[in-house]
């Protein structure tokens, strides 16, 4: 075909045929880019196993879901929306990208299928996408760059604000579409001098048309050279750009639809401490838990070059929001310049590699900070991974006798009595005493044939907390007026170990799951019911071949569908009520509606959501151990988690957790709202309405 | 350096519920869970330190019937080279000097250069210590709270009345009590006890100290524990009764009127 304007297959600079380069910047930058990715590899193949590739369709679901369809993008919506623009960009042109690469050989390359009408309908449609990305671009830079939001910060003691790295990605992005458009645009304005009809369709208010409308007076040969220029500039910036994604934060853009793929499915639940060994040899390994990078699972590694830096994490993070010294973001930031300085593109590992992560990239308290809430992980729109991080950092320093002098003692208490106040075992059922005459609990007792269908799981706090108990004595009374028949374990439950597990003590762990699992089995229960979620967590996540396990919202609800339990209208009309979802019940269990519609069950109670509710919900600092831990912070979660339901118009705070109600007691004591707020759990209010 | 921590098992006061005994000589033992006697922990761990520093050995030793392995396991999980358990009928019911005398027994079929001991007991008088210092012609310091290693000494911190901290060098060998806050003793869990459950533990009777039979146990002692009681209630001694909220009333009450609040 003629060429008004050389194409750039035709050219040549400096009487070398400008073909040369076309084929050199792509070998050159492909090679490049294969090579940094081989760099990147070397740590995955010496990281720890992980298996990540069963149930598959559920794989392709999450991937078509999260990563294609940017699911959790939203969340934060001026960012997200940006952010799908620029994805879908992203994919849309890819096709004109990798048209423009092979126009550069052959003038009239046209990708198989598009060379008719098909590519006439593309080449419409990718203006628009172009400009709808160069404008996102615009203003993603704009926010990032001018108005800064606060999220993005970075704290001196961790380096330098990392705006720099995210607007000269968004620079080479615009230049991207600003090169096609300028390409595109002189070739039509060069035909509409001529008064011809361009060779693609120009639609009034795309890049290329406004392209167009700067160059239609330009003198053919200044055409020429923005024509060929434009063309280079979008090849070096494409090859540019494809090299820099492996060396810093933009590594998602490749790494981030393998790695939601890759996610971790089975919520709530605890890595092993090494894939692959079973349980009975795990205490014989020689080392336990991640103390240097490379221990860590390969899955965690890719999480660390996938982290995005948008702080969503961080931003929801309640540890991070009273100032302790976590900032999830950090955790994969921090691991990434790790590896990337001990895997240097050009030569051997450094030595780094084998140094301890404790003590160096991260301190002790970091990451005992972490109460395992799940809201970084509810937040990330490509799933990076932080519980287990921290529990296998935990197992490290566990097995390096690195434990804070704090939770020594009550970890010390649980391996000797089996509950982490270091109270008798026999005295583990006084709590039915109380109630022995009004609602008798029976204390199972196997040996002597006496069993239940249905085992209350009491676990530690409710049995020996004395502000606690109430919860385990309202639930004896409503399981009793649904016509349950139960028992509890009594001296022969121990600590479910749920926090045990989770502050990395796997041995301890293991011996009191055995103890429970002994005893549950030999209770002859087909059901377990808990009010505990840590202990329903522990239970039916960490424990094996146990009975069906139950929280008892499930129970209660199940009930009053049921016309089992009747509950009468409430007395206080002043009172409004809203829910906050415990994490181990919401985030790690998904179970939001049963303990909503058990309030709502209850006639004329007035409720109201608080802002971060269901998977949003904010963490009240902590259950099981973390009750013992003394953090370094400036301001408790409970206290806030109070401010947020007093800012909801709510006066009471109705939960459904042991611990939950601890740290909001004490939350409305510090806050100075004694008898202005109040903290209540599910079993007890639904205690105080039984129609008996 | 060679050093020896001598460590004692004791009943876990934080997990027991102390009561006096049918016979009034002796508490409850059934239903108690033991340990190692805070005090000792911090010895152990301070010599950790020490070796990690300057290298060497740990030793633990202690003196009991066969449930004192458990203490020594528990201290070499924790990192202490070797254990000795010394065990014989005749060194039941020693009093303080007689304990003295068998850990003395020991010191001196080694080559120690230091000796460690915690400052007290849960369960005792804190007296031997010094005594094993008296008998062993070594120098001694008590309730020690800092150690700095020099070449053929110590500088060691002791905490005095009002808290004040004195600095003092000793000279090697010598005899060390340790206060507990000289350190952050390190975790040991089951694992790490698993680790040396397999591990020899030597056992030393009288005869292998060179000790005469007489000289320990209840035949050398000459103070006998005559009884236990539970104090009764004195005068200015209340206990506070009704609901937690009622009781720090209460309470802040009291210290306001005595002047310990304003």
């Amino acid at each position: 075909m003629e060429h008004l304007l050389v194409p750039p297959a035709g050219a040549s600079f400096l009487g070398i045929p400008a073909i040369i380069f076309s084929l050199l910047i792509p070998v050159a930058g492909v090679c490049t880019f294969v090579y940094i990715l081989t760099r990147r590899i070397a740590p995955l193949v010496m990281a720890a196993p992980d298996p990540r590739l069963d149930n598959v369709v559920g794989r392709a679901i999450n991937t078509v879901k999260f990563a294609v369809g940017q699911y959790r993008q939203p969340r934060y919506m001026m960012a997200g929306v940006l952010h799908i623009v620029i994805f879908a960009g992203f994919c849309v042109l890819s096709l004109r990208s990798i048209t423009l690469v092979m126009v550069g050989v052959s003038s009239d390359f046209a990708l198989p299928g598009m060379d008719g009408f098909l590519g006439e309908v593309y080449g419409v449609f990718k203006d628009f996408v172009a400009t709808f990305v160069l404008a996102a671009c615009v203003t993603a830079a704009v926010r990032r760059g001018i108005f800064k939001p606060e999220r993005y910060a970075v704290p001196p003691a961790l380096g330098k604000e990392h705006t720099g790295e995210a607007v000269l990605i968004l620079g080479l992005i615009s230049g991207l579409m600003l090169a096609d458009m300028c390409f595109e645009g002189s070739l039509a304005a060069a035909y509409l001098q001529k008064g011809m009809e361009p060779e693609a369709l120009v639609v009034p208010g795309t890049g290329t048309w406004f392209a167009v409308q700067f160059m239609d007076q330009m003198p053919l040969a200044k055409l020429q050279r923005i024509h060929l220029g434009a063309y280079f500039a979008h090849e070096i910036i494409f090859f540019t750009f494809l090299c820099l994604l492996p060396l810093g934060k933009h590594f998602h853009v490749i790494t981030s639809i393998p790695n939601v793929f890759l996610s971790k499915l089975k919520k709530g639940s605890v890595k092993p401490v090494k894939w692959g060994v079973p349980e009975e040899k795990v205490l014989d390994l020689e080392s336990l838990g991640v103390k240097k990078i490379t221990d860590f699972t390969w899955k965690h590694i890719l999480d660390f070059y996938t982290c995005a830096d948008c702080g969503r994490c961080s931003d929801q993070c309640p540890a991070n929001a009273v100032g302790r010294p976590l900032s999830p973001r950090f955790i994969s930031v921090k691991s990434r310049e790790h590896l990337y300085k001990s895997f240097p593109i050009w030569g051997e590992p450094k030595a780094k590699v084998d140094e301890p992560l404790i003590g160096g990239i991260f301190s002790e308290d970091e990451i005992w900070s972490c109460t395992t809430c799940g809201a970084c992980e509810a937040e990330c729109p490509i799933f990076i991974e932080y519980i287990d991080k921290m529990v296998d950092l935990r197992r490290g320093m566990v097995d390096d006798g690195n434990v804070p002098q704090s939770l020594q003692k009550p970890l010390g208490s649980l391996e000797k009595r089996g509950n982490p106040y270091g109270i008798m075992e026999r005295k583990r059922a006084d709590w039915v005493k109380e109630i022995a005459e009004q609602c008798p609990v029976r204390v199972l007792d196997p040996k002597k044939g006496d069993t239940a269908p249905t085992l209350y799981f009491v676990d530690s706090i409710t049995s020996f907390d004395e502000q606690i108990q109430s919860i385990g004595q309202s639930a004896a009374r409503v399981l009793t007026a649904a016509g349950i028949e139960f028992g509890i374990l009594g001296p022969a439950e121990s600590d479910s170990g749920h926090e045990v597990r989770r502050f990395g003590e796997e041995s301890l762990f293991m011996e009191l799951k055995d103890r429970n699992t002994e005893a549950i089995l030999e209770s002859g229960a087909q059901r377990i019911v808990t009010t505990d979620p840590h202990a329903f967590n522990a239970l039916s996540k960490d424990y094996q071949g146990l009975p069906k396990v139950e929280h008892i919202s499930q129970v209660i609800l199940r009930a009053i569908q049921e016309g089992k339990l009747r509950l009468k209208p409430t007395e206080d009309s002043a009172a409004v009520y809203t829910y906050h979802d415990p994490c181990y019940l919401g985030r790690h269990n998904g179970l939001y509606a049963e303990p909503r519609s058990v309030l709502d069950a209850i006639p004329g109670l007035r409720r109201v959501e608080m802002k971060k509710s269901f998977d949003r919900s904010f963490c009240c600092g902590g259950g099981g151990l973390m009750l013992f831990y003394e953090p370094v912070e400036e301001t408790r979660m409970g206290k806030l988690r109070v401010g947020m339901a007093r800012s909801a118009g709510a006066n009471v705070i109705v939960t459904a957790c042991p611990f939950c109600k601890v740290n909001i007691e004490d939350g409305i004591k510090t806050s100075g709202l004694e008898g202005k707020m109040q903290v209540i759990d599910l079993v007890e209010l639904v205690d105080r309405h039984l129609v008996r | 350096m060679e050093i020896l921590v001598c460590v004692k098992r004791v009943p876990d006061t934080a997990e027991n519920e102390i009561e006096v005994g049918p016979a009034g000589a002796d508490i409850k033992r059934s239903d108690l869970v033991y340990s190692v006697n805070e005090w000792d922990n911090y010895a152990v761990e301070e010599a950790l330190q020490i070796r990690e520093k300057v290298g060497g050995s740990v030793t633990v030793v202690t003196v009991g019937d066969a449930d004192s392995e458990e203490v020594l396991r528990r201290e070499m999980a924790m990192g202490a080279d070797t254990g000795v358990l010394l065990s014989d009928q005749a060194f039941k019911n020693s009093d303080g000097l007689g304990i003295a005398k068998i850990l003395q027994g020991e010191v001196l079929k080694g080559k120690y250069d230091l000796v460690m001991t915690g400052a007290l007991a849960d369960d005792g008088a804190g007296q031997v210590g010094g005594m094993l210092a008296a008998l062993l012609d070594y120098p001694y310091a008590s309730l020690v709270n800092m150690i700095e290693v020099q070449d053929g000494k110590l500088t060691v911190g002791r905490e005095i009345e009002g808290g004040n901290q004195e600095v003092s060098q000793i000279e090697l060998p010598c005899v060390l009590s340790i206060q507990t806050g000289i350190n952050e003793p390190r975790y040991v869990g089951i694992r790490g006890i698993r680790k040396v459950a397999s591990v020899e533990i030597p056992v030393r009777g009288a005869g292998d100290l060179g000790l005469s039979p007489d000289a320990v146990g209840a035949a050398g002692a000459r103070v006998k524990r005559v009884d236990y009681f539970v104090p009764p209630l004195g005068e200015g001694a209340e206990i506070l009764e009704g609901s937690m909220d009622e009781q720090v009333e209460k309470l802040i009450d009291i210290l306001k009127s005595k002047g310990g609040i304003k």
